[in-house]
């Protein structure tokens, strides 16, 4: 019978994807480990073929600022048993939403851009429009943040 | 299929930096159009910077990128320092050039190890490589000489990401002699592996000249990414940095959130392939010495990009060892400055070319305008142009949708686009 891995999605939204590019960087010292323990089901940044399956985990990088952007969260949050929002924008909306706070008439010559590209008017973070079961503050996150939440979730999925 | 009617989409192209996606056309066996379209959403970073104080604007604006974070705040700072009449220490402009070199390292290790290696041995991912042989060693390499670049990166710059030390004026926290020492003796340790991916990127990656093109890059003596003018390739001409405005023609893009750029009325590209080009003789004396692939520039095959980060990662190398091992570091006094009404442009090397940051300060330090010219926007226009190219070799060639839309992909990111900066980047949509 095959090992069990745990089920991984990593998915970016609005961002800077800093938090992408710290989780790559950790692949330095656990690519060997984390190949043994993880399916990387979706990870647009180390693969082609990305399918929107059932995840134990995903973690989610970004901010919404689209209806589109919206819609895939809703469906990655049903497919999902964890969903985890990773770094400042997707835990607090900033600093991608800087324009939430934008004086009326910025915000008004700004106005034609957020239509012709169908951007939503106020950016939000992932829990304004899902659940979210655990974050990862900061701007980027703390590596070892989130190195202590995988090795929790290898724990709860059973993961040797 | 040559003389079909159909269309190639591709939605949200993977191992790129951000979210792009692409529209190609064919028509009776001709390439009708090709649109490039970034989707990542417009964060709008040069309105939000104004009111800003001009302390607090670098890190702002380096959370444009994750990757590319160290190269917003070096142009940043750099704007700033030219608008307001600084002049930085030479140890400052060191650690500088020290705090880029590891970047790049390590931006270009993420690029041509997780990005375009997989593409040389036939395989989607790296997630994919052999438990064993010529592939496993392989990454193990590649995952040392990452490492490599993060440890420098995070002694000299304080972090990989967003680094706090460089600041307008100073660079605040010196590296101890120890830490030096032990990022001297990482650096040697992957040296010869990173001469090794060279050779691997000589030998095995594609070919596809466009010989109608120029580069810009910043040219110098010592092959900095911080400090030098600004020349083009073709001509050797120098372009004054404060004027690159009148030079660079934006060009509004409607089906993207990005913009594209273009020189005198033609396409042009930056990158590692330009400085390549432009500035192959001022390598590291040591670089030059033990390889020999710096004689295959200048070069108008696009794959090369790739081979010049391999080469410029080597370059890196050398020159942190040499500065590590010869700069006797010392705290210095943090400087005060003064604000005052003004107007600056800083230029620099980002990983993926060249960066310009236009700027205004009002009496009190504050930011009341910037604008940022990104390297991916300046290449967008020459992608597009590169990619109808492609296709129309493709069906000459008789491939099929599959192997031509892996041929795109293949080329867009060896141009390594960072659609995070030129707002994110890919999905190909055929009409």
């Amino acid at each position: 019978m095959p090992k069990k891995k745990l089920a991984v999605g990593w998915f970016t939204f609005t961002c800077s994807e800093d938090n992408t590019i710290l989780f790559v960087e950790l692949l330095n010292e656990h690519y060997f480990e984390w190949k043994e323990q993880i399916e990387f089901r979706h990870c647009r940044q180390l693969k082609t073929d990305n399918r929107h399956g059932k995840f134990d985990v995903a973690f989610i990088e970004g901010a919404i600022s689209t209806k589109r952007e919206e819609d895939e969260l809703k469906g990655i949050r049903k497919n999902s048993k964890k969903l985890v929002a990773v770094g400042a924008c997707a835990c607090t909306g900033l600093p991608a939403g800087q324009r939430n706070s934008f004086t009326p008439e910025t915000l008004k010559s700004i106005k034609p851009f957020l239509k012709a590209h169908h951007l939503r008017d106020k950016v939000v973070p992932l829990s304004a429009i899902v659940k979210v079961d655990d974050s990862l503050p900061g701007c980027p996150m703390v590596p070892q943040q989130f190195l202590s939440l995988l090795g929790r979730y290898l724990i709860e999925f059973k993961v040797e | 299929m040559h003389q079909d009617n159909f269309d190639i989409n591709i939605d949200d192209m993977s191992k790129i930096e951000g979210h792009a996606s692409l529209e190609i056309k064919v028509r009776k066996g001709e390439v009708k159009g090709v649109k490039l379209k970034v989707f990542e959403n417009r964060r709008f970073f040069e309105l939000a910077v104004r009111g800003k104080g001009y302390a607090a604007v670098p890190q702002l604006v380096s959370r444009i990128c994750g990757t590319c974070s160290a190269a917003h705040l070096m142009c940043s700072i750099k704007c700033i320092e030219n608008a307001l009449g600084v002049v930085p220490s030479e140890q400052t402009m060191t650690l500088r050039d020290l705090t880029t070199y590891g970047v790049n390292i390590r931006d270009h290790a993420m690029h041509l190890f997780l990005f375009v290696l997989p593409d040389l041995f036939g395989k989607d991912s790296v997630l994919e490589f052999s438990d064993s042989g010529l592939e496993h060693d392989l990454l193990h390499k590649a995952l040392d000489i990452k490492a490599a670049g993060n440890l420098l990166s995070t002694e000299v710059g304080g972090r990989t990401v967003h680094p706090p030390f460089p600041a307008v004026g100073n660079f605040l926290h010196v590296p101890s002699k120890e830490k030096a020492k032990a990022v001297v003796a990482e650096l040697k340790q992957v040296r010869e592996s990173a001469i090794e991916f060279v050779h691997l990127f000589a030998e095995r990656d594609s070919k596809f000249d466009i010989p109608d093109i120029d580069f810009i890059a910043i040219s110098n003596r010592d092959y900095s990414f911080v400090n030098g003018g600004l020349c083009m390739h073709s001509s050797g001409y120098c372009i004054p940095e404060h004027s690159f405005e009148r030079f660079f023609k934006e060009r509004v893009v409607p089906y993207s959130q990005a913009s594209g750029f273009s020189f005198q009325g033609k396409p042009y590209m930056v990158g590692a392939l330009a400085r390549m080009n432009i500035n192959v003789t001022a390598l590291h004396k040591d670089t030059r010495e033990d390889l020999t692939e710096d004689n295959i520039f200048p070069s108008y095959n696009i794959y090369h990009n790739n081979l010049a980060q391999a080469i410029e990662i080597v370059h890196c190398i050398d020159t942190s060892i040499e500065l590590l091992e010869t700069c006797d570091f010392k705290q210095e006094p943090i400087r005060k400055i003064e604000p005052k009404e003004s107007e600056g442009v800083g230029v620099v090397e980002a990983p993926r070319g060249t960066l310009f940051y236009h700027g205004k300060l009002d009496k009190a330090g504050n930011m009341t305008y910037a604008n940022l010219v990104i390297p991916t926007a300046q290449n967008n226009v020459l992608m597009e142009k590169a990619v109808g190219l492609l296709v129309q070799k493709c069906l000459t060639e008789d491939k099929t949708k599959e192997q031509i839309q892996h041929e795109i992909e293949t080329l867009i990111r060896a141009f390594d686009p960072c659609m995070s900066c030129a707002t994110h980047f890919l999905k190909v949509k055929w009409e």
